[in-house]
């Protein structure tokens, strides 16, 4: 029996498990390992907030979701010996692999800022990546009677970039809805030089801003959280008070990456940008929010990289050379609150362009614009998901982006890529 | 290529990244009132293996881990916003997120 062993069965570790399940004998063993009980439609946190979700259509127990014929190793990796294609595990167990995939994504690291996990935390602090953050926020927004609720991005890679955004425009929503949005001064706090840094989306998209009154506070780089005088501080010495404050730590890969031969300084995997094999290994392949790249960190990705990542692994299985097909193709809806959302398509090369997808000149989406249609696809995808993207079945967008649709003379009037 | 000749995009970056030089950096430093010592060029140089390897301008906390230079004293080395000050420098693009 040979094996392929996949670290974390997230989105791109599920996917994945199930799609080569499909393409190979029985002679294989595809085993995941993920000590989770549990499998959170992360998505769905954006809208828990709001109680525009309930936890209970965006959590399932993770044995449901793991198909037939597949391994589940209820366990925590511990090391990997690329040498003797080990995982050792954290229950002492250990295993071997033919071929390793890391699929294991990667979480929020409160503890790296100082002062964030005081006793602030989860009471007028939360973060909206984690189901007890969501929950606990959506409970503490209800009690909210106004002040300044202050969204806070520590720093970049994270996961889902556009979910800050959407969660201002989500609060600014739910604040008027609420009657108390003139009571309330909504903030968005980035150590980037604006909320949008893409130069298409600076001029097309600033309105939301504007209309929306999110003042943006740019090139703060957060370093300490004083719970005591409810303000974060910069390195720069600069204050930002809060009476509630939404915050989206720094991000790291998983704890076993971290400063080892396979993982970066902040546990990312160094990853071929094009086949997804890790760099400076044999026999060892990345995928999902686990890489290095610079593709976004968003389901979405994980999906078209197991797609192409497939192939490439049923390649190496044949001895044949692995093929550069993967582009950092990625497709996001980004809600822009009462009842719309944006669609964005876009790669390593090409920003966010308006058109229409899938089918140009038609849609029926149309790219980098608000509507009702778009929200009403955001919504419903957690159906897909469920039943198709985890699963491993065809869901007919291609993998790699398509410029067909695309209104290509948009980005060269503002100087973009 | 001197700085008067080099193009740079709307927002002060390098335009074309193969004009870097180490002179170039230098001049550039200069503009922001900067003297470039080997503090700075631990830091600039790190921001720019870190980008050639990976395909994006890293954060502060990477090139601090990587650099071993702790994240206020970027803050000295280059005041005035250094995530910026570093990839101008260093001839990388903006960091910027994908919108």
């Amino acid at each position: 029996m040979k094996t392929i062993l996949i670290l974390g069965a997230g989105t791109a570790g599920t996917a994945i498990a199930h799609k080569l399940r499909r393409r190979l004998s029985n002679e294989w063993d595809v085993a995941v390992v993920d000590p989770s009980r549990t499998h959170v439609y992360q998505p769905g946190l954006v809208w828990l907030p709001f109680g525009d979700e309930t936890e209970e259509r965006i959590v399932r127990e993770r044995g449901s979701t793991i198909g037939k014929g597949i391994t589940w190793h209820r366990a925590a990796v511990k090391a990997i010996d690329t040498e003797r294609r080990q995982v050792e595990l954290a229950n002492a167990d250990s295993l071997s692999y033919d071929f390793l995939i890391i699929a294991s994504g990667t979480e929020i690291r409160p503890d790296m800022i100082e002062g964030m996990l005081d006793k602030g935390w989860h009471q007028t602090i939360f973060d909206f990546y984690t189901l007890e953050g969501a929950k606990g926020l959506q409970k503490a927004l209800a009690n909210f009677d106004g002040g300044r609720l202050v969204l806070n991005l520590v720093e970049m890679p994270i996961k889902c970039p556009v979910a800050p955004l959407e969660f201002a425009f989500l609060a600014d929503a739910y604040l008027t809805r609420r009657g108390i949005r003139d009571k309330t001064e909504l903030v968005y706090v980035t150590p980037l030089d604006g909320a949008f840094t893409k130069p298409l989306a600076s001029k097309t998209l600033g309105y939301l801003l504007e209309t929306k009154a999110v003042h943006v506070e740019t090139e703060f780089m957060t370093g300490e959280v004083d719970c005591e005088k409810n303000v974060i501080r910069s390195y720069d010495e600069r204050e930002i008070p809060y009476d509630l404050l939404v915050t989206i730590p720094p991000h790291t890969g998983a704890d076993f990456l971290e400063d080892t031969d396979l993982g970066d300084e902040l546990g990312f995997v160094p990853t071929d940008p094009h086949t997804l094999a890790a760099k400076n290994v044999e026999r060892v392949f990345c995928l999902g929010d686990a890489t290095d790249l610079p593709s976004s960190k968003a389901g979405s990705v994980a999906h078209f990289q197991a797609d192409l990542l497939t192939e490439n692994i049923l390649r190496a299985i044949d001895g044949q050379e692995l093929e550069p097909t993967f582009d950092g193709h990625s497709n996001c809806f980004v809600e822009t609150g009462h009842g719309k959302a944006m669609l964005i398509d876009f790669n390593y090369e090409t920003e966010p362009l308006p058109g229409q997808f899938p089918i140009p000149g038609i849609g029926p989406l149309p790219l980098l614009k608000e509507c009702r249609r778009n929200h009403w696809a955001k919504r419903l995808f957690r159906l897909v998901y469920w039943h198709a993207l985890l699963p491993g079945r065809p869901i007919p967008i291609s993998p790699t982006m398509s410029l067909a649709g695309k209104q290509l003379s948009a980005a060269a009037e503002v100087g973009g890529e | 290529m001197s700085l008067e000749s080099v193009q740079t995009d709307a927002d002060g970056y390098l335009a074309n990244r193969d004009d870097w030089s180490e002179e170039l950096a230098q001049e550039l430093a200069q503009e922001f009132g900067l003297e470039l010592t080997d503090d700075h060029w631990k830091v600039l140089k790190t921001a720019r293996a870190i980008e050639i390897e990976s395909g994006s301008s890293p954060g502060l906390r990477k090139i601090s881990k990587r650099s071993e230079t702790p994240i206020k004293a970027i803050y000295k080395l280059f005041p005035d916003g250094p995530a910026k000050l570093i990839a101008k420098i260093a001839g990388i693009p903006k960091p910027k997120s994908c919108l």
